[in-house]
């Protein structure tokens, strides 16, 4: 066990691409806790998605001994937390977990609005924060300026940030020196009964469940029988190690400390980030404030693409949700596309990725239907229902009103992209609730529908704004709004998969829209093909996609029948990627491309 | 119904020699052909006697329908070497009683002086390649010939041969509905007994496939236009009694080229030459016939191993199901599903045929399966839906 004064716990708060990865890399290294040969770029992301997308999903840890300038040794413990809003709940708890956090700000770039929505969780916990100013190398550096921005817009003291290059290597020391003498110790009473925080847990094919801990106050031991305070069930340890950041065994854990535990726990579901662990004897007064399950927010059904693979999905779905306790998902069958999944996720980013891993790590090609958020359906009979899949939408003379979940979307932007940012809100239906400017970038708050921005919200911004713009949003709660359903023919039959709840001011509009992308998408038949939207039994919207006019081989002769052959194969398989659907054959890109808003 | 074993009886039995060599290379083109500057003709006939020899001891007997000298430029081999051809032909299978022998010929003066030699070495039917009425689109496509030259071979070709086709590509660059109806019209007044009427294609591997893909390949007519000027190509040949008898070929009654034919009805056919295919039927197998594409690869691979061909592969039925409907229903006649069937040992899917029947593709007529004319012109998507691909 380590003194609590020997101990700094802290976190990193930065923008993506602004460098945290790279500085937490730089940590690992400049105090050789992992040897020089073994390192590798984005030490602690683990997955590939995390380090090809250059994101961070799941929290992860790692301790560091860093012998200081006044000749004593500290154990410094990184929690590296997401940076993004989906798994914002994720980055509080974390937070929870240490004292301080170093706030890294891109000197070429400032503050970005994901900076913000984390660096206010860090005041939240009473952190205290160290900034520091990376990418100081860059001919675009503006330290000054971007310090007067911190205290503008965050509202902390910047005078004192450390200049660094995470990339050269420049600072690293003054960081660590700034850790142990400026960000304070944790606090903990070792004679007190164990309380601890379930940070976070993930599955290893190996060990079973691993559950990371940050202990409050008494002491873990390998062999202890421990208890889980919410979910009240009881484990007996495995394992004690520490996250070097592979794991290395320890006898024992007490107050300040941060590590894993395994105790043979079959799924991550059975461990809930937040939770409060104590001994199944002595069991301390009170569990930790703040636990809340996460919620999925945003829906979408996911289909295999060859109907034939539907148990393969269905093993990796169970497979990735023993991991991902965050993801629900049900079966779902669709007339169009046959037997599939209806998926909850934290929000978009975390629905990208969970597709991104069953189709690379299960090698699956999968249909995605537009993603949907949770309404509130208040029936006529007083009942309250949960909307997911806009397919399941009851009979209209049953619902009395429709409730919408809304969010308030911070947007920081350069002042010359802000007319296009407020038009895109407006179209978006939004309220704008405050705007105010630090130097040239203007930040912008809007009260938003999140049926608004699930679908395409963030890839418009970052086109008005040639990728300048930065976003953030959180859940504020729901409210009624004049929504129905929209439903799509295509040769005068319902698809189910493209039907969607759209607000009845803008029906007309994302109607013509969507049948306009549908004739682009869908490709022509030997006969025409209507394609309608409508509301109820209503068609608001109509094209038509004309007939194939003319697609023969003009030449065939003895040597032809192989090539031609071979066309026909290649077809074949292109035609795996269609679904039919009556007569027609729709790609599976259009039951979400349809959707696509162009302005 | 006929046993699978002799199936190819159903189309008989032809042979196809390849004349690999052109004069120029054409910018549409994606034959195997190639432009080389000496040709040692005395290699190459002992090469074609040897393949000769060699396929006519697997198909011993068997009578020969058809012969088709094809390119590359055939009218460039003297027409010497098309006469020991064909006496080695003759000498190895007995032939029909009124054998079709053709040679593709391009409409130069210099290739229009030997047409007379083939027809004494035994030639009876001149393809020639025209493929444009005007100047200026000869020159885009590349043709070594004017229109007056053209003209001139076409009228030596009509005193030494009873049979003459020509070969027209249309839907060209800027082209017109009404300069093709022109076009076609005077084409139709040469007393020709044939025509090939092909729409301009665009193939990966040509200079022009090269050209569209960088953009650079304008005024090709859309779907509608191509569709309009198909529509009108069968309409005026059809009035000029010279209907449509596949999708690209016209002819008068009894004048079709029987050697297509044989393709098209999913007869045997030996390939010889580079890059030749063919289909044999030997011991009740349906086998793939193969060879080297580059002429010298051929040509030495005859000489060193006395066998030209790749190694053959033997068809499976569903395969020569497939094989016989995509080329059969490309005939007006249409395709016997009672012969699909006992190929492919099941019936094509009646579902499939009901909905392009509602839609007009197809009609059924007896046991014949025949494409519409709204579905020859989308005959690909037709045989799709019937291959259920």
């Amino acid at each position: 066990m380590t003194e609590l004064d020997r101990i700094r716990n802290f976190s990193i708060v930065a923008h993506i691409d602004h460098g945290k990865s790279t500085l937490a890399d730089r940590l690992i290294q400049l105090t050789g806790t992992v040897a020089e040969r073994d390192m590798k770029a984005q030490m602690l992301d683990a997955m590939d998605i995390e380090r090809e997308r250059g994101i961070t999903i799941k929290a992860n840890s790692v301790r560091i001994e860093y012998p200081a300038k006044d000749g004593n040794t500290y154990i410094l413990n990184l929690i590296d937390t997401p940076g993004h809003v989906d798994f914002a709940y994720e980055v509080s708890r974390s937070m929870r977990a240490v004292e301080g956090s170093l706030l890294v700000v891109d000197a070429s770039q400032g503050v970005e609005a994901q900076t913000l929505a984390n660096v206010y969780q860090a005041i939240d916990a009473d952190h205290e924060i160290v900034p520091v100013l990376n990418k100081i190398d860059l001919p675009a550096a503006e330290p000054d300026r971007v310090k007067e921005q911190i205290e503008d817009v965050i509202g902390i003291d910047a005078q004192d940030a450390i200049p660094i290059s995470a990339k050269s290597g420049m600072g690293i020391p003054d960081v660590l020196e700034a850790i142990v003498h400026r960000l304070p110790a944790p606090k903990g009473d070792r004679d007190a009964p164990l309380k601890a925080m379930l940070v976070d847990s993930w599955y290893d094919a190996y060990l079973g469940v691993v559950v990371l801990i940050r202990v409050m106050d008494g002491v873990i031991r390998k062999n202890d029988t421990i208890r889980m305070v919410k979910t009240k069930a009881t484990y007996k340890l495995d394992k004690l190690a520490v996250l070097k950041p592979q794991m290395v065994d320890i006898g024992e854990l007490g107050p300040g400390e941060i590590g894993v535990f395994t105790a043979s726990i079959k799924q991550v579901r059975d461990t809930r980030v937040g939770d409060t662990i104590t001994h199944e004897r002595q069991q301390c007064a009170a569990a930790l404030p703040g636990f809340k399950p996460a919620q999925p927010v945003v829906f979408c059904g996911l289909f295999p693409v060859d109907s034939a693979e539907f148990d393969a999905l269905r093993d990796a779905i169970e497979k990735l949700a023993l991991n991902d306790a965050s993801f629900s998902y049900e079966m779902e069958t669709s007339a169009a596309l046959g037997f599939g999944f209806r998926c909850g996720f934290l929000g978009l980013l975390h629905l990208e990725v969970v597709r991104d891993r069953l189709e690379r790590e299960y090698d699956i090609d999968l249909i995605t239907t537009a993603p949907s958020v949770v309404y509130h359906l208040h029936m006529r009979d007083g009942e309250t229902r949960e909307l997911h899949n806009p397919a399941d939408m009851p009979d209209l003379t049953l619902v009395d009103h429709i409730e919408e979940p809304r969010i308030k979307a911070t947007i920081m932007v350069p002042d010359e992209y802000l007319g296009e940012v407020l038009k895109l809100c407006q179209d978006r239906r939004g309220l704008q609730l405050d705007l105010t400017y630090a130097g040239s970038r203007a930040m912008v708050v809007y009260d938003l529908p999140l049926n608004e921005v699930v679908f395409d919200f963030y890839d418009r911004l970052k086109s008005v704004t040639k990728g300048y713009a930065s976003f953030d949003y959180q859940i504020t709660g729901y409210r009624e709004d004049y929504l129905v359903k929209m439903q799509v023919l295509v040769n005068d039959e319902p698809v189910d998969a493209l039907s969607l709840m759209v607000h009845r001011d803008r029906a007309e509009m994302r109607g013509r829209a969507m049948c306009e992308k549908l004739k682009e998408l869908i490709p022509r038949h030997m006969f025409k093909i209507p394609i309608q939207a409508a509301i109820g039994g209503r068609v608001i919207a109509r094209e038509t996609i004309a007939a194939l006019r003319k697609d023969v081989t003009a030449k065939c002769y003895g040597g032809d029948v192989t090539r031609k052959k071979k066309l026909l194969e290649k077809q074949k398989a292109g035609k795996k990627k269609m679904r039919q659907f009556g007569k027609v054959e729709i790609p599976q890109q259009a039951f979400i491309n349809a959707l696509k808003m162009d302005g | 119904m006929e046993d699978r074993r002799h199936d190819w009886r159903n189309g008989g039995f032809g042979l196809y020699i390849h004349w690999p060599f052109c004069a120029a290379k054409c910018p549409y083109c994606d034959f195997n052909s190639h432009v080389v500057s000496q040709i040692d003709e005395s290699r190459w006939l002992r090469a074609y006697l040897s393949e000769i020899d060699r396929l006519g001891a697997e198909t011993q007997g068997r009578i020969l329908n058809t012969v088709f000298f094809g390119g590359g430029t055939p009218s460039l081999m003297s027409p010497d070497l098309v006469d020991a051809i064909l006496t080695r032909v003759r000498a190895t299978w007995p032939m029909a009683n009124d054998p079709e022998i053709t040679l593709e010929a391009n409409p130069t003066s210099v290739e229009a002086g030997r047409f007379r030699g083939y027809r004494d070495a035994g030639v009876n039917r001149l393809s020639m390649g025209a493929q444009a009425l005007n100047d200026e689109d000869l020159r885009r496509l590349g043709r070594l010939h004017s229109v007056a030259e053209a003209r001139a071979a076409f009228d030596i070709a009509r005193t030494a041969f009873s049979r003459v086709s020509f070969d027209l590509i249309y839907a060209r660059q800027h082209q017109t509905l009404d300069q093709w109806r022109r076009e076609l019209t005077e084409a139709l007044s040469m007393a020709v007994d044939h025509l090939s009427l092909y729409q301009l294609t665009i193939e990966d591997g040509t200079a022009f496939g090269a050209r569209a893909a960088t953009g650079g390949l304008l005024g090709l007519p859309q779907d509608d236009l191509s569709a309009d000027m198909y529509a009108v190509t069968q309409e005026l040949t059809e009035a000029a009694g010279m209907p449509g008898y596949e999708i690209s070929n016209h002819a008068a009654p009894g004048s079709e080229s029987r050697h297509n034919l044989v393709y098209w009805r999913y007869g045997d056919y030996a390939g010889i030459g580079p890059g030749a295919h063919g289909r044999l039927t030997l011991n009740g197998r349906r086998l793939a016939t193969d060879t080297p594409r580059a002429p010298g690869a051929w040509l030495s691979q005859v000489e060193e191993t006395g066998n030209g061909e790749a190694p053959r592969h033997e068809i499976a039925l569903e395969e020569q199901a497939d094989e016989y409907l995509m080329m059969c229903i490309r005939l007006a006649e249409g395709l016997d599903m009672d012969r699909y069937a006992s190929l492919s040992g099941k019936s094509l899917s009646s579902d499939a045929i009901t909905g392009l029947e509602q839609i007009g593709m197809v009609r059924r007529d007896g046991s014949r399966l025949i494409a519409t004319a709204e579905g020859r012109m989308v005959l690909n998507a037709v045989i799709r839906e019937l291959m259920g691909a």
